[in-house]
């Protein structure tokens, strides 16, 4: 069970082999990828700042908590710090299990409590030569994302 | 009167015009600290939309604020 912050591309093959378990049955993963389009507006890439400590010590939080609440093996999450273009993977969280339920729930769980609660901060920078911080009032894409947890 | 070391992040680091300062202030808690900071520097999301570390641990806005304390305010979170 690990969280880590990463400057450099996430290595989805690599983190994959690092929960391999001969008692797990089922693998469930999600991967974000940097989209070139938020609300409304055509994105050309992002720039996460992270604060890296605190980071993972809450994202380790987050994984020990959905070991305690679902019937998982271990579980792994990965978030990119840094300047990122189209399509790149911005996090990747991985769970392994006995049987799938268990997996995909905790996975849920886990990216979902990432995003409302790591110390990370997205830059969206726009096709326009404009740029705004995510979630902030009066920025550029300034929105309401509490109907994105349901 | 204490002094405090403040930290400020994305956002409130580019309105602030600046990564951090030393303030001396009367706050009682952090959650009062954070008021006087978003006054001067014109930071415009609410309180109950950010979040606030002291000395390297989330905090609530409640916590006492110490001499001395490091406190690092952070604005709403848009990681994933």
């Amino acid at each position: 069970m690990h969280c880590r912050i990463e400057t450099s591309p996430i290595d989805p093959d690599a983190l994959k082999s690092c929960l391999r378990d001969v008692r797990a049955g089922a693998f469930v993963t999600f991967e974000g990828w940097v989209r070139d389009h938020n609300e409304g507006r055509a994105v050309t890439g992002l720039h996460y700042e992270v604060h890296e400590r605190l980071a993972v010590k809450e994202g380790e939080r987050i994984l020990a908590e959905a070991l305690a609440r679902y019937e998982i093996l271990d579980a792994v999450c990965h978030h990119r710090a840094g300047d990122l273009t189209l399509s790149e993977v911005a996090v990747w969280v991985g769970v392994v299990s006995r049987h799938r339920a268990a997996a995909f729930e905790a996975c849920r769980y886990i990216i979902d409590e990432v995003k409302a609660r790591l110390p990370i901060w997205k830059k969206e920078f726009y096709v326009d030569g404009e740029s705004g911080w995510v979630n902030c009032a009066g920025c550029a894409a300034a929105h309401d994302h509490a109907h994105e947890r349901v | 009167m204490k002094r405090v070391a403040v930290e400020y992040f994305a956002v409130f680091r580019e309105q602030a015009g600046t990564a951090g300062e030393p303030l001396d202030t009367d706050a009682a808690t952090v959650g009062e600290l954070f008021i006087e900071c978003a006054r001067r520097h014109g930071f415009a999301d609410p309180r109950e939309r950010c979040k606030v570390a002291v000395n390297d641990e989330l905090a609530s806005w409640e916590a006492a604020l110490t001499d001395g304390d490091q406190v690092l305010f952070f604005p709403p979170v848009a990681g994933g």
